[in-house]
């Protein structure tokens, strides 16, 4: 469950914000994630609300937004969204598409009062 | 009237509402800050401080990583023995529980530094840290971190290593890069073990190789079986050539 680090990790970019930014409490927290960036959402969403315990983001809501991926066929050039890593062309039905994006796991927007 | 329970002090609620209102400072709006930090920036920069440190080092860092039970262990004991008396290894040893690990290859005659995550189930960057500062005075010329046993985790956390090997023991079968792609998307070498095992299992080796390269096409392959022997000469090789 590695779900849990990247929440504790969040947490302390969140009081380090809150520092610099100046704000009191977070109310929402939005992030973006790729599809390949292996992690499950309800496990997130889990780890959230007990790491967030008595920190400046306690009650905050969880806002996540999925990226779609983008990659190129190595073989025929075709630009697609893969679902996974291993999805062939399809354009040309061949594998080892070069994943340009789709692993983002990114702070993207927070809401907070002062 | 008031709504909680029927008495007529409804006005006076609101006065006094009203009243408090007055007295705290006035009230700011939520603000929406657009931010844009990675979650792993944190761990990417421990990483590449730990980069950093093993180049100035000249050591060469491995990230082994496997599922528990694929022999990571069993390998690095037998590649110690291996290597000459005089070739200065050193090994991070990645268990949730236990010194075990260390303990064996201590035994094996490398210096070991045992890493327990207790509930975690990756190595990080910062403990790999924390772990050089003991290792790299003895100026190791190549580092084994030997990663929690687990397929899923450990793939997203950069350790710092230059290369990633991935074990894949022929007992867990021949369906595992698609089960668990991710791990296998930015691995160097992958290692089948435990070859002395495949008269007796169902492991087909070249479709394995066909699922892993369909994630990560012109993957390096190579097969061991640490117990008898096999394969360790070509590791070894392996283990020499420059990245």
């Amino acid at each position: 469950m590695h779900e849990l680090s990247l929440m504790e990790s969040l947490r302390d970019i969140l009081e380090a914000e809150a520092v610099s930014q100046q704000f009191e409490a977070v109310q929402v927290v939005e992030l973006t994630l790729g599809p390949f960036s292996h992690v499950e959402a309800e496990a997130l969403r889990f780890c959230f609300d007990s790491v967030m315990r008595g920190s400046v983001a306690e009650n905050a809501e969880l806002r996540i937004q999925w990226q779609v991926a983008a990659a190129e066929c190595p073989a025929c050039g075709h630009r697609c969204s893969p679902q996974t890593r291993y999805d062939p062309c399809p354009a040309c039905g061949a594998f080892g598409l070069r994943i340009e994006s789709g692993d983002e796991l990114m702070i993207s927007h927070l809401e907070v009062t002062p | 009237m008031c709504g909680t329970c029927g008495c007529d002090q409804t006005a006076r609620t609101a006065q006094t509402v009203n009243d408090i209102s007055r007295l705290s400072p006035p009230r700011t709006e939520q603000r929406r800050l657009q931010v844009e930090i990675n979650l792993m920036a944190q761990n990417d920069h421990w990483a590449a401080l730990n980069r950093k440190r093993l180049d100035k080092a000249q050591c060469l860092a491995l990230n082994l990583m496997s599922s528990p039970g694929s022999g990571k262990t069993t390998l690095l004991e037998k590649t110690l023995q291996a290597l000459p008396g005089s070739f200065p290894v050193a090994v991070i040893e990645g268990d949730q529980q236990t010194e075990q690990d260390a303990e064996r290859i201590r035994a094996a005659g490398a210096p070991a530094v045992q890493i327990n995550t207790g509930k975690g189930c990756h190595l990080e960057a910062q403990r790999v840290s924390q772990a050089l500062d003991q290792l790299l005075p003895a100026a190791p010329h190549l580092l084994f971190i030997e990663n929690v046993g687990n397929l899923v985790c450990p793939a997203g956390f950069d350790l710092g290593e230059q290369r990633r090997v991935l074990l894949l023991s022929v007992t867990e079968g021949d369906d595992k890069p698609l089960k668990y792609p991710d791990i296998f998307a930015r691995a160097d070498l992958v290692l089948f073990t435990k070859t002395d095992l495949l008269p007796y299992v169902d492991f087909n080796r070249d479709r394995c190789l066909e699922f892993a390269r369909r994630i990560r096409p012109g993957l390096p392959a190579l097969s061991v079986s640490a117990t008898r022997g096999d394969g360790l000469t070509e590791w070894l090789e392996w283990l020499g050539q420059p990245g």
